[in-house]
């Protein structure tokens, strides 16, 4: 999911009215699910949100490589190492796939990278949060990648057509993540009382940070309209938290751990669970920069940059010289 | 000068006989690294037996006003389409 | 020592290889300079750990006290480990972590070559499955150290310095003893020197494309491959890979 409380760059949704003729054919192809490709015409304030909402998407794996990929080192077997190695590595991929969409926009990788790095671009806000024990890599699979596959299968009908297409691929690359992560999770809940302490402990902590990822609810979020109107956006965020919170209950359950929220309830009458409100002012916190990794994962990330400045352009001087020899034998 | 590596765009031909199918983009200093990088990104899964590549700047592409005159003239050329022919049952599979 | 036990140490000495060494590319996860070197990084490492678990696992079979490959990584002390220095050495920066791995590429791609041939029906199939990637290691690696030699002033500087640092560490692949001259004899692998001019002829073409000049020097560090003297690096790499397991022992994960 990992886009999040994307301001649209306009305010409000423009009136059919008030829509010049192009505007006006463009939300007509887009009402009738046609996928807007790059070439085509399209409002300046629809190619910005998507630009920042693809970026911050992008940047999300790639920051989301750093929690998960601190365990890499001490996974506890070959094959979990070999797991969480190909799964972090998906995540790398899928930043390359998205970086590639917003590229389609006329943005650069490298531009969006800078943005990052100045502080002026986000990313998921799940991805400020610390993984303390071996459980938590379970956890980030099942639930931070269960409630990031609830969105992405939304996002596959948006309307822009190379991010409908980076999300089936992604998409289709996810499916193994969620369900590595649950598997991990019952060794843990089935394993002994210090594994089983790890799970609860995992569990606890990530919960609220995972319903959060879907963003403050829709009355309180600003945002929504002009982009569900756009298809950049597809489902509320309350229909999705909602929707992540229905198949997860169950799962705990099956786990046989303490459930991380006293007021979880199944409530007949909605067909839905009840749950508490998580504290919003720590998502608000944690989006300002004062999560608990906030500084070092950026730091990390500026570190792996700039380290590898030289690399880049010491392969991409030779690239030239190489080019220019062949040149010059021809 | 702008160091960015240039971007290539991917195409892929699977196991079973069909045609390169494009997959998606890389970045890539050259043509040798772009199919390399093509390989570790894109066949991850198994994906593919051959691999093309071409810088992102070299593709020409029919321009998106362009779409009238140049596909639907072949919308009324039913007559390619194998349904158009009506051939009774008792002929058999044709 | 026995013909098994022989065997066994020859084993260890592959799969120590590849499970040290699979370690050390997968600290770059999330760090590396491009998300094209980072995925393929992974690629390098995930096929290291799937090589250590096939030389591993047998090497558990032939020593037959009823361990796993898991065992086998997890639970022996510094001093049980048979991988050449070369591979423990601390990641450095990218380029030499490149080259390091092109020149363990390089000593791996002559080796399966002889493998492959081995009288041992299960040394000559895991060779045979190791030699394809191997082969596009060596390919890609290569080309990366080519690349970052003869690339900017900075990067030809950083990759000589790393050949510098490096290159004391290469002999101990050819180097001999009970060990080898018994898996020779026994036609399951090559006499290590053996390998030497091939390995030679590569490295000396790939370093001059590269515009890298090889050390004059003679010397060589050892110690690993016969357990003798490990630096101090391998004890920390195992710490931390082995801490879940030591810490908790017994569990499943």
């Amino acid at each position: 999911m990992y886009a999040q409380m994307i301001k649209t760059a306009n305010s409000g949704v423009k009136p059919r009215e008030e829509m010049s003729d192009q505007e006006r054919a463009f939300q007509d192809k887009i009402d009738a699910d046609i996928k807007i490709e790059p070439r085509d015409w399209m409002p300046d304030d629809y190619r910005r949100t998507l630009i920042r909402q693809i970026g911050q998407h992008a940047h999300s794996e790639v920051v989301g490589q750093l929690p998960e990929g601190n365990w890499i080192t001490r996974a506890p077997t070959l094959e979990r190492k070999m797991i969480l190695l190909a799964k972090v590595q998906d995540e790398a991929g899928h930043g390359l796939y998205l970086y590639s969409a917003a590229e389609t926009l006329g943005e650069s990788r490298d531009e969006l990278v800078r943005l990052l790095h100045e502080g002026r671009m986000k990313y998921s806000s799940i991805f400020n949060y610390p993984t303390l024990n071996w459980a938590d890599i379970g956890a980030v699979g099942w639930l931070v990648d269960g409630a990031a596959i609830v969105n992405q299968v939304a996002l596959q009908r948006t309307s822009y057509g190379p991010y409908s297409r980076a999300m089936v691929r992604i998409c289709k690359e996810e499916s193994f993540h969620a369900r590595q992560g649950y598997h991990a999770m019952m060794k843990m809940a089935f394993g002994s009382p210090a594994q089983k302490k790890m799970a609860q402990d995992a569990l606890n902590r990530l919960w609220f940070p995972s319903i959060m990822m879907f963003g403050p609810s829709d009355s309180e979020s600003t945002h929504s309209e002009q982009s569900m109107a756009w298809k950049i956006k597809v489902k509320s965020n309350d229909e999705l938290r909602q929707q992540y919170i229905d198949q997860t209950v169950p799962q705990i359950e099956y786990l046989g751990l303490d459930l991380p929220d006293p007021g979880l309830k199944w409530n007949a009458e909605r067909g839905h669970y009840d749950f508490s409100e998580p504290d919003w002012s720590e998502l608000f916190d944690v989006i300002k920069g004062n999560g608990p990794c906030n500084t070092d994962r950026m730091n990390a990330r500026v570190k792996a940059w700039d380290d590898g400045q030289w690399v880049r352009d010491g392969l991409m001087a030779h690239a030239r010289k190489k080019a220019a020899r062949q040149h010059a034998a021809e | 000068m702008k160091n960015e590596w240039p971007l290539w765009e991917i195409f892929i031909r699977g196991q079973h006989g069909l045609a390169h199918r494009h997959v998606g983009s890389l970045h890539a200093p050259d043509a040798e690294m772009a199919i390399k990088n093509a390989r570790d990104v894109y066949t991850r899964r198994n994906e593919g037996v051959s691999i093309w590549v071409v810088e992102a700047r070299h593709i020409a592409a029919t321009a998106p006003g362009d779409k009238g005159p140049l596909f639907e003239p072949s919308e009324s050329k039913v007559y390619r389409h194998p349904t158009f022919f009506d051939i009774p049952d008792d002929v058999g599979h044709m | 020592m026995t013909d098994q036990n022989h065997l066994l140490q020859f084993l260890l000495r592959q799969g120590d290889n590849a499970l040290i060494l699979s370690h050390r590319v997968s600290e770059w996860c999330g760090h590396s300079p491009i998300l094209e070197e980072d995925i393929a990084l992974a690629n390098t490492a995930l096929d290291l750990i799937g090589q250590t678990q096939m030389w591993l696992g047998y090497a558990a079979e032939v020593q037959a006290e009823g361990k796993s490959a898991d065992d086998l990584a997890f639970l022996r002390d510094a001093w049980d480990f048979r991988n050449i220095l070369l591979v423990e050495l601390p990641n450095g920066d990218f380029g030499r972590t490149l080259l390091r791995q092109f020149l363990f590429d390089a000593h791996q791609s002559v080796l399966m070559g002889r493998l492959i041939k081995s009288s041992d029906d299960t040394v000559a199939a895991i060779a045979a499955k190791a030699s394809k990637e191997v082969a596009y290691h060596v390919e890609r690696s290569a080309d990366t150290v080519v690349g970052l030699g003869d690339g900017t002033a900075e990067s030809h500087e950083r990759m000589q310095a790393a050949l510098d640092y490096l290159w004391p560490y290469v002999g101990e692949m050819f180097t001999s003893d009970d060990t080898d001259t018994a898996m020779a004899i026994a036609g399951i692998a090559p006499e290590p020197s053996t390998l030497r001019d091939e390995f030679h002829a590569l490295v000396t073409r790939v370093l001059t494309d590269a515009t890298l000049t090889i050390p004059g020097g003679r010397f060589s560090h050892k110690g690993g491959r016969t357990g003798e003297m490990h630096t101090e690096h391998l004890g920390h790499l195992l710490a931390t890979m082995q801490w879940l397991q030591r810490a908790y022992p017994g569990c499943e994960w």
